[in-house]
């Protein structure tokens, strides 16, 4: 065994603590946005990220913000923040209010900031894998050297529409990292009853499309593949498939109260052991970047901050009844009344 | 600046060019629209013109080349997408209702679409029940998009030209047996027609025959008949479904106080439906008879040319329904 001063550091130290923070912002914020539901702050579907955190803080610090474009399903409330929309705006759209994100009519499920590169935020299982080649088509037509990381979950892995636009990323060499978020549970069914080849990267196979199957639990070990697969794809103009392997410790959704009909006890006990907080928290340790005492005083602020977004975004407006009315269209407004 | 006599096919593709050389962002994506010309010919040339770069062959994945054009509009691009048929939509209508008509709103305003769906749209000639939707009350049902289906050349030439600059998903319906139909077209880069503006086709006192795309000319055709009768009919031409300009058609029915729609769909639950309703709904007092509709019969579209004639509606329909107000 080397000495721990003689383990090289994966990242700078600062970095290192800084991801930390992310990892447990991202893990308080959206505890708080299951609460805000349960409070009845939150209608319809909200779906966290709690477990699945290196997603988000892995692959989307890793690549160019706000230049490169980013685009997912409904679980996207991590993706909006790492890529640096306002958490209070998020967490107002969240609750419907005239200072979210989409200004009250999106909701949790459809969170988009362009100028950050994220668009979406989507709601129908497969339906924005297409536009996510759009995006990429794009940066090709322009001549742009922009990736596109387009997220979906395993159970959109099995959607026609997926297949069209894998081939459409082939044919065309777009840009584009395809990003399977294996949580081995498509809503409440599980994987082996969903798809008929569980190795969910060989959909990239009949499209001559490179692939693999990563882990994402290891923020440290995500960051390091998906370095080298954006790189890859910047540099050689090509789609990727990637499965990355993670678990959702919550619920599909807020709504979710029975993760026993798909689950057992002791196969959550057994992810939990790979909670990427306590994976991070003991690299920490193991180099002496930081003392237990601080973490929990790191954790003890990052609740307080959460707090604060809390009450913030929930002191604000719904919007007017006339706004009812605006964004239909640029340019006009829809037929009124009943 | 000059005019000329062409067909609608050759001025909607006047109007491709004329927005492909003004905005290097406009690009055609379709299939067969390339190397092979285009099934109803419409981009018959633009590839040798433009290039692949520009001028793309897909895939037969309607889902997939929307959703793809919907992204890159998303980010600015002003892609326009040929249905070989606009019943082939029908694949794509998830990415048009529940993708594209939404984002504006659901992002609050911070995206837009600038997205052109164009093709045939209705029955050609005996091409049967699967290829001879009218499909333009669905889309025109959806806030969102706007939706045109314009009747003659030069309307194709300049209602096309402003869906390309529409910053909002426009569905752009051309009647198959239209293409050939020749007019004069007043040729001019900046000439455009706006959408939310019906057209007077031609003037009456006697009653308004309400249409949009061939139906229009129908109409046109069978005010000419009615004319022999003694009837002086009005032809109203919707061309903007989506928005929809009521005042002018309600301005007609106040002058004529009897009104016929006319459209290909099937008659139930066509859009014909829904000017009826506006009609009886703010013109009551003017009517000196029921709203009456023309439409498409209620059955899929045979194959059989006597059968798919009985289906569409004609200028004798026409001349009958006006008859029957009395």
């Amino acid at each position: 065994m080397p000495k721990q001063a003689e383990v090289s550091l994966p990242r700078p130290a600062e970095e290192l603590k800084d991801l930390y923070r992310q990892l447990l912002f991202l893990r308080h914020y959206e505890e708080k946005t299951n609460f805000a539901y349960r409070q009845g702050k939150a209608g319809g579907y909200l779906h966290t990220c709690i477990g699945m955190e290196p997603m988000a803080v892995g692959w989307l610090n890793v690549i160019r913000k706000g230049y490169d474009y980013v685009i997912t399903a409904y679980r996207d409330h991590g993706h909006a923040i790492v890529l640096g929309s306002d958490p209070v705006a998020v967490m107002a759209e969240i609750m419907g209010r005239s200072n979210g994100t989409s200004r009250g009519k999106g909701g949790s499920m459809h969170l988009y900031d362009p100028k950050n590169g994220f668009f979406g935020g989507w709601g129908i299982v497969g339906g924005h894998t297409a536009m996510g080649a759009g995006l990429a088509f794009a940066a090709k037509y322009r001549k742009e050297d922009r990736v596109t990381l387009c997220y979906l979950g395993d159970g959109a892995a099995n959607a026609g529409l997926f297949f069209e636009t894998l081939n459409m990323a082939g044919l065309w060499d777009l840009p584009v990292v395809f990003i399977i978020e294996n949580n081995l549970i498509a809503m409440g069914t599980r994987l082996e009853y969903h798809a008929a080849d569980t190795e969910l990267h060989k959909r990239g196979i009949p499209f001559d499309m490179k692939h693999e199957r990563v882990d994402c639990m290891d923020l440290i070990q995500t960051m390091a593949d998906a370095e080298r697969i954006v790189d890859w794809v910047r540099k050689n103009q090509k789609p990727y498939l990637v499965e990355a392997m993670t678990y959702r410790f919550a619920g599909h959704g807020a709504a979710d109260n029975n993760r026993e009909l798909y689950r057992t006890k002791a196969e959550e006990e057994k992810a939990a052991e790979r909670d990427p907080i306590k994976l991070m928290e003991k690299l920490l340790l193991q180099h002496n970047l930081m003392t237990t005492e601080k973490m929990e005083a790191i954790d003890e602020e990052v609740r307080n901050e959460v707090e604060r977004i809390y009450e913030q975004a929930d002191a604000s407006p719904f919007p007017e009844p006339h706004e009812v009315y605006e964004n239909v269209y640029t340019d006009m407004i829809p037929e009124e009344g009943h | 600046m000059a005019v000329e006599t062409m067909t609608y096919r050759d001025a909607l593709r006047t109007a491709i060019v004329e927005e492909m050389d003004r905005d290097p962002e406009v690009f055609l994506m379709g299939e067969d629209i390339g190397r092979y010309q285009g099934t109803f010919r419409v981009t018959q040339g633009l590839f040798d013109k433009y290039g692949d770069e520009r001028v793309i062959d897909t895939p037969i994945t309607e889902p997939g080349i929307v959703g793809i054009a919907t992204g890159a509009a998303m980010v600015g691009l002003r892609p326009i997408v040929e249905m070989m048929t606009m019943s082939f939509s029908i694949l794509a209508i998830d990415q048009i209702i529940n993708h594209a008509a939404k984002i504006h709103y659901m992002t609050g305003g911070e995206i837009s679409v600038p997205l052109v769906v164009r093709g045939p749209g209705g029955s050609a000639n005996q091409l049967s029940a699967q290829h001879s939707h009218s499909l333009e009350g669905w889309y025109a049902h959806t806030p969102g998009l706007k939706v045109v289906a314009p009747a003659t050349p030069e309307d194709v030439y300049g209602m096309f030209k402003a869906a390309v600059r529409d910053d909002n998903p426009v569905i752009f319906t051309e009647n198959p047996n239209l293409y050939a139909l020749k007019g004069e077209v007043n040729l001019d880069p900046d000439f455009t027609v706006p959408f939310g503006k019906a057209k007077v086709a031609k003037e009456g006192k006697d009653v308004t025959l309400v249409a949009y795309s061939r139906m229009t000319q129908v109409s046109l055709k069978a005010a000419e008949a009615l004319q022999a009768d003694g009837i002086d009919a009005e032809v109203v031409d919707v061309r903007s479904l989506l928005p929809l300009d009521t005042e002018t058609i309600f301005e007609s029915v106040r002058k004529t106080h009897r009104a016929v729609v006319v459209y290909e769909d099937w008659r139930s639950g066509g859009f014909g439906a829904e000017i009826a309703a506006r009609i009886g709904e703010f013109c009551f007092d003017d009517l000196d008879a029921p709203v009456s509709r023309v439409g498409g019969l209620n059955v899929p579209m045979p194959y059989t040319r006597p059968l798919e004639l009985l289906c569409i509606p004609n200028e004798g329909d026409v001349v009958e329904a006006v008859r029957k107000l009395g």
